[in-house]
């Protein structure tokens, strides 16, 4: 039987050693998968913000969240589980319907010559609102954009929105643009902040 | 010797080669290390963050700074009292500190990089308003205009 010269390093030790490097990872790291709801920034402009006020009022869907939390939708209070429904119609305006916004012929990619319509969603809160209440407006709103958006790729593409490709992608957004224009909040008419 | 003896003694099962046990380990040992990230700075404040459907995973890490609200933990209280406070890297800062801190984080990446740096922040959800709209001004001012609101999938 051939002996080698060396004698063989003892193996049975390197479980230890890679055990303890694990515990140093598991202990020095995190495993957090951030995640949360993106959102871009208006420029600071000296200009004055673009002319809202020609923005037409059917255009425009009004949110407003107080310092009690309660919910103004177009001039109406409503319960947030309905904020989503409201906001889908808004955006998309089914029927053509004149107090909804107009539409406009635009050629999109893949989809010809399209009425997109004009929507802008203005979102309003107070400085007393709790941000847990804003972040569920905020969802709601982004969820609305997502299922039209979703819903349209299905109809043109027959898959969902986020298996699309890059083009189609951005004519799917071309024809449902996420326009969410948050005014810079009142100060507080009570409660504190 | 040591096989001799092995060979005579009784003819109960054979022992379990722990050969492999190195070859898991590490196997546990990368999978580790791929998918967590370095605990970057102690968190200071409460920050449980609301949670939402809508969420979309953050991208490149190294691209992001936080920025933490929330009242202080218990600990901090007797000095920082109970308000919600902001927390950039390990310390306690206010409003006017963004801006710098904003500066000072794009100092340090590549300049092609620059574009997507994203801002996180992770409010606490009983944390009014008022703060978080400050926070935007700031991060607008600085030009930091890639924002993500920390939130939990639901």
């Amino acid at each position: 039987m051939p002996r080698r010269e060396a004698p063989e390093i003892n193996g049975g030790s390197i479980a230890d050693i890679a055990f303890m490097l694990l515990i140093f990872f598991i202990v020095a790291t995190t495993m957090n998968v951030d995640s949360g709801i993106m959102r871009k920034l208006p420029e600071l402009s000296d200009d004055p913000p673009e002319e809202i006020d020609q923005i037409k009022d059917r255009d425009v869907f009004d949110v407003r969240i107080n310092y009690k939390n309660q919910l103004l939708v177009e001039g109406k209070s409503i319960d947030i589980s309905r904020l989503r429904e409201k906001a889908k119609e808004f955006i998309e305006n089914p029927n053509n319907s004149d107090d909804l916004p107009q539409k406009e012929e635009i050629d999109v990619p893949f989809f010809g010559v399209y009425p997109v319509s004009k929507q802008v969603i203005s979102l309003q809160n107070d400085r007393g609102t709790k941000y847990d209440i804003y972040i569920q407006v905020q969802n709601e709103l982004t969820a609305a954009y997502n299922e039209l958006r979703d819903e349209i790729s299905k109809k043109q593409f027959h898959k969902p929105f986020d298996k699309l490709d890059e083009e189609e992608m951005k004519a799917v957004k071309k024809i449902y643009p996420m326009r969410i224009s948050e005014a810079e909040p009142r100060r507080s008419t009570g409660g504190g902040s | 010797m040591g096989k001799f003896g092995r060979k005579a003694g009784k003819g109960g099962s054979p022992e379990i080669s722990t050969a492999s046990l190195p070859d898991i380990v590490f196997m546990l040992l990368f999978f580790f290390m791929v998918t967590t990230s370095m605990r970057d700075s102690t968190v200071m404040v409460k920050t449980d963050v609301p949670s939402a459907t809508e969420v979309k995973k953050l991208q490149k890490k190294s691209l992001v700074s936080y920025i933490n609200v929330g009242p202080p933990l218990p600990k901090y209280q007797s000095v920082f009292g109970a308000e919600p406070r902001i927390q950039l890297n390990d310390q306690f800062a206010t409003i006017d500190e963004i801006q710098q801190f904003i500066v000072s984080e794009r100092e340090k990446k590549k300049e092609y990089e620059r574009p997507q740096m994203t801002t996180s922040l992770k409010v606490d959800a009983d944390t009014k308003m008022g703060i978080v709209v400050d926070i935007k001004q700031a991060l607008r001012e600085a030009n930091a205009l890639k924002i993500n609101y920390s939130t939990r999938k639901k």
